[in-house]
C-alpha cells in the first residue's frame, strides 16, 4: 500500500526554484528553504552546512539586484514566519516575526490609527528584509530609516546562538545588522515602533519644476514643513529641460482635520482597486506597458506625464490614503514584465547613487548627461532627500538621491554595465554612496571606498565573530563584500 | 546513474570562479525569443511506449533528455541506442510513486541539465480488473502511479517552471477519462483526476509563460495496448508510438491545451460524452 506522507515532521520545507532579483536581470536556480520558527532557522543553517553549501537570506525578494540571490548554495526565504506576535494599541510598538510584510503591519496596524514610520514604495518586503536593507520612505530626510524606528530584534547566528539586540544591549550587532543584508544571521523577532496618525489620508499636493535646481529648491524651503517628498524627474530631455519633473508633497492631518477618520482609517479605504474603471483588470496592464518599453515609447509616457503635472500643479492640495500615496509601485501588479518576461540578460536595474547635499546638483546633472550621451537613458528616475543615521554600512548621507530605472536586455546589458561602472566613478569621487538593495554593479574595491574605514573594519570583525565558516555567503556577498571583509 | 551525488548543488563558493561575472554574463543563457525550441527535457515513464518514443524523437533533435522510469537495463539500452544522437540521453532508475525521493531527485536531475524547458509525465499503469472486480489494493496503486505520481513531480516542476517563467509540461492522459466505463473504473479515474489537475496548472500557471498539455491518446501500440489484447479484446486502428511521440511534441510546441492523439479521437470522445447516461448503463464500451 502507498504511503501518501512526503514530509517528515521537524522537516524544514523547501522547493528548487529560479530565485531572482525583482528587476529580473539577475537570477539562478537555487534550493529555497522556508522555515517557519526558530528552531527551523538554526536547521536551516545546519543544512546548508551539512551539504557544504552557502546561504542567503532572502525576505520578499524585492531587491532590485543580487541581494537575495545565491547561484552557489541555498536561499533562506524568511517568507513563512508571518505572524504579528503583539501590538499595543497605546504605544503603537508592534512586536513581529521577521517574515511579516510591510502590507500586514499596515494592515494589522492602520484600524487603530497607527502608520509604520517608514515604508517603502511597495509593501511587499518583509520586515526582516527591510531591516536587513535598512529601508527608507519619501520621508527620509525627516524620519531616517526603519532602523531609526526600530526598538529591538532577535537575531540568530550562523554559530546558533540567539541574541536581542537594541541601541543599549549587543549595540555593536544592532547598527551593523541593520543595514547588514543578512550577512550576520537571520531575524527572528523584530520590535517597531509606529506612529499615531489622526486619518487614512494625507494631504497632497503636486507641484511641476522645470528642472533640477528648481526641484532641490522646493525640497530644502518644504522640508521642515512637510512629511514626505518626492520627485519624479523625466530623464529624457537635455538642455534646459533637463531634470524637469513632479514634486508630490504630502502631509498628515492633524487631529480634527478629518471628520470621519473612522472611515478613512478603514482598511477598504486603503485598498488600491483591481481594475481600471471598474472593468479593465490592472494584472494585465502592463501587457499594455510593454508596448511602450522602448526608448520612444518611454519618452512619449514621460513627456506625457510631465505635462500631465503641470496641469497638476496647477491644481488644489488633494487627499489620497496612505497606502495610495506610498505604494506607487504597485498600482500596476508586475509593471516590471513590461521591460520582457523572458527569463536571463532581461529586465530592469535600479542604479540609485545617494550624493552629499554640496555636490548634488552637480553630479546629478553629470550623470544625467553622461546616460543621454550613451544613449541609455533611464526610463524612471526618482529623486529623495536623506540624512545620515547610525547604521554601520549605510547609504544614507545627508544629501540627496537619484534613483535611474535602466532597461537591461542582451544587446545592451555590457555597455549599459560599462555606463554604470563611469557613473560609480563619478559618484565616489564626489563622496557619494550606493544601496544594496537596488544595486546591481558595484564591485567589491568601490564598496570599500565609499564606506568609512572603521565601519568596514569593524563590520568583518563582527562576521569573522557571528559566522566564523562564512556561511551566510549569497551573490550580493561575492560581488560587493567579500574581497574586503576578507582583506580587513 | 547520473543524480545524487555528482550532480548535487555546487560545491563552496571558494572553489568556483569569477563573482562578477555573474552579472554579465549568466551562466544560463536561454535563449532571449519567446517559444523558443526547447534544450533540456525530463520523461517520466520513458522505458517503453510512447515515453520512450518521445525520447528518442527528442534526442535525435538534439535536446538533452532525462530518460525516468523503474527498469534501469531498459533505460540504460535506450541510452546506448540513442548514442549517436544530438542530444544526450541520461537514463535514471526511478519509481515514481516514491514521492518523497521526488524533490531531491529533481533537483539533482535539472542541475545535471543545466536547467529544464520540457517536462513529460508519460507513466501510466493499467492493471487488469475484473468485471466484478472491486479491489482497492490494485486501484490505490493505480492510483499511486497515475495521479500520485503526476502530481509528486509535475508539482516540483510548476515551482520551477513558475519561477523561472517559462517551460512546457506535457501530461500523457488517457481517452480513458473522458466518461466513467464499465470495465476499469480507477485507471479512468486517474486519468479523469490527471485531465482536472492538469488543466488547473495550466491556469495556474498562464500568468507566467507556463504551458500545461493534456495529451489524450485513444489507440497506441505499447505494453498496455498488448495486455488488453491478451484478454481478448479486440483492437484495430492503433497507431505507432513513434508517430503518437511526432504529434504530441507537435501538440506541445503550437501550446495546444487539450490534444486527442490520434486526432480521429476527437471525434469519438465528442460521441462518447454526449451519450446520455441511460443509454450508457446498457452498452459495453
Amino acid at each position: 500500500m502507498q504511503n501518501f506522507a512526503v514530509r517528515q515532521r521537524g522537516d524544514v520545507a523547501s522547493s528548487f526554484e529560479y530565485v531572482e532579483g525583482w528587476g529580473m536581470a539577475i537570477g539562478a536556480h537555487a534550493r529555497v528553504l522556508r522555515p517557519r520558527s526558530t528552531e527551523e532557522i538554526l536547521r536551516a543553517f545546519e543544512l546548508a552546512r551539512r551539504d557544504g553549501v552557502s546561504l542567503a537570506l532572502r525576505g520578499g525578494g524585492n531587491s532590485y539586484g543580487d541581494a537575495s540571490v545565491n547561484e552557489r548554495g541555498y536561499v533562506l526565504d524568511i517568507s513563512r514566519m508571518d505572524r504579528v506576535l503583539a501590538f499595543d494599541r497605546e504605544s503603537g510598538v508592534v512586536v513581529a516575526e521577521p517574515g511579516v510584510t510591510i502590507e500586514k503591519l499596515w494592515k494589522t496596524i492602520l484600524p487603530h490609527g497607527f502608520w509604520p514610520r517608514v515604508v517603502s514604495g511597495t509593501m511587499f518586503p518583509t520586515l526582516a528584509g527591510a531591516l536587513a536593507a535598512n529601508i527608507h520612505g519619501k520621508n527620509n530626510f525627516a524620519v531616517g530609516t526603519i532602523g531609526d524606528a526600530c526598538r529591538e530584534f532577535d537575531i540568530v547566528l550562523p554559530t546558533g546562538e540567539l541574541r536581542t539586540c537594541s541601541r543599549e544591549r549587543n549595540a555593536d550587532l544592532f547598527h551593523a545588522a541593520i543595514g547588514g543584508f543578512g550577512l550576520l544571521g537571520c531575524f527572528s523577532r523584530i520590535v517597531l515602533e509606529t506612529k499615531h496618525i489622526y486619518s487614512g489620508n494625507v494631504r497632497v499636493r503636486g507641484i511641476s519644476t522645470r528642472n533640477l535646481r528648481e526641484m532641490m529648491q522646493y525640497f530644502e524651503a518644504n522640508k521642515t514643513r512637510a512629511d514626505y517628498l518626492v520627485g519624479w524627474i523625466d530623464c529624457f530631455p537635455g538642455g534646459d529641460d533637463s531634470g524637469r519633473g513632479l514634486i508630490h508633497d504630502a502631509e498628515y492631518l492633524k487631529p480634527g482635520e478629518d471628520a470621519h477618520p473612522e472611515d478613512t482609517l478603514r482598511i477598504a479605504h486603503q485598498e488600491l482597486p483591481a481594475n481600471i474603471m471598474g472593468l479593465f483588470p490592472k494584472s494585465q496592464v502592463w501587457r499594455i506597458l510593454s508596448l511602450f518599453n522602448t526608448d520612444l515609447g518611454m519618452r512619449s509616457i514621460n513627456a506625457a506625464k510631465y505635462v500631465a503635472g503641470m496641469l497638476e500643479g496647477l491644481g488644489e492640495p488633494y487627499l489620497q490614503s496612505h497606502a495610495g500615496f506610498s505604494f506607487l509601485l504597485d498600482y500596476v501588479p508586475n509593471w516590471k514584465w513590461a521591460y520582457g518576461r523572458q527569463r536571463v540578460d532581461r529586465g530592469l536595474i535600479q542604479y540609485q547613487p545617494f550624493v552629499p547635499d554640496a555636490v548634488a546638483h552637480e553630479v546629478h546633472t553629470e550623470l544625467l548627461a553622461r546616460c543621454r550621451k550613451v544613449g541609455q537613458v533611464p526610463y524612471l528616475g526618482v529623486f529623495k532627500r536623506h540624512r545620515p543615521d547610525p547604521f554601520w554600512l549605510t547609504h544614507a548621507v545627508d544629501g540627496w538621491s537619484f534613483a535611474l530605472d535602466f532597461k537591461v536586455t542582451p544587446t545592451r546589458r555590457a555597455q549599459l554595465w560599462k555606463l554604470c561602472d563611469e557613473l560609480t566613478e563619478v559618484v565616489i569621487a564626489a563622496g557619494g554612496r550606493f544601496y544594496f538593495a537596488k544595486d546591481a554593479v558595484v564591485a567589491a574595491e568601490d564598496t570599500a571606498r565609499f564606506l568609512p574605514h572603521d565601519k568596514l573594519a569593524a563590520f568583518a570583525k563582527l562576521k569573522r565573530a557571528c559566522d566564523p565558516e562564512t556561511l551566510l555567503d549569497g551573490n550580493l556577498y561575492r560581488r560587493a563584500f567579500r574581497d574586503w571583509l576578507v582583506a580587513s | 546513474m547520473s543524480h545524487a551525488t555528482e550532480s548535487a548543488p555546487h560545491a563552496h563558493p571558494e572553489a568556483a570562479g569569477d563573482q562578477h561575472a555573474a552579472a554579465h554574463e549568466p551562466r544560463d543563457s536561454t535563449p532571449s525569443t519567446k517559444r523558443a525550441r526547447e534544450r533540456r527535457a525530463i520523461v517520466v515513464g520513458a522505458s517503453s511506449g510512447i515515453g520512450e518514443a518521445l525520447v528518442r524523437q527528442l534526442c535525435a533533435e538534439g535536446v538533452d533528455v532525462v530518460a525516468l522510469a523503474r527498469r534501469r537495463e531498459r533505460l540504460e539500452e535506450l541510452a546506448l541506442s540513442c548514442g549517436g544522437s544530438a542530444g544526450r540521453v541520461i537514463p535514471c532508475a526511478h519509481d515514481v510513486s516514491d514521492f518523497a525521493a521526488v524533490p531531491q531527485l529533481f533537483e539533482a536531475l535539472v542541475r545535471e541539465l543545466g536547467g529544464l524547458d520540457l517536462f513529460v509525465f508519460a507513466s501510466g499503469l493499467m492493471t487488469e480488473v475484473g468485471p466484478n472486480e472491486f479491489d482497492t489494493a490494485k486501484d490505490l496503486e493505480m492510483l499511486a502511479v497515475n495521479l500520485g505520481g503526476c502530481v509528486a513531480w509535475t508539482n516540483e516542476v510548476a515551482k520551477l517552471f513558475r519561477t523561472q517563467r517559462s517551460g512546457v509540461i506535457v501530461g500523457i492522459s488517457s481517452i480513458a477519462g473522458e466518461r466513467g466505463r464499465k470495465g476499469n473504473p480507477v485507471y479512468g479515474t486517474s486519468k479523469a483526476a490527471m485531465n482536472h489537475y492538469l488543466e488547473a496548472l495550466r491556469n495556474r500557471l498562464a500568468d507566467f509563460d507556463v504551458h500545461v498539455c493534456t495529451i489524450k491518446p485513444g489507440f497506441v501500440e505499447t505494453a498496455m495496448l498488448a495486455a488488453a489484447r491478451a484478454q481478448g479484446r479486440s483492437i484495430k486502428g492503433a497507431i505507432t508510438p513513434e508517430a503518437a511521440a511526432k504529434s504530441i511534441l507537435r501538440a506541445a510546441r503550437a501550446r495546444r491545451n487539450e490534444v486527442f492523439v490520434p486526432f480521429k479521437w476527437t471525434l469519438v470522445a465528442a460521441v462518447i460524452r454526449n451519450i446520455p447516461s441511460f443509454l450508457f448503463k446498457g452498452m459495453n464500451i
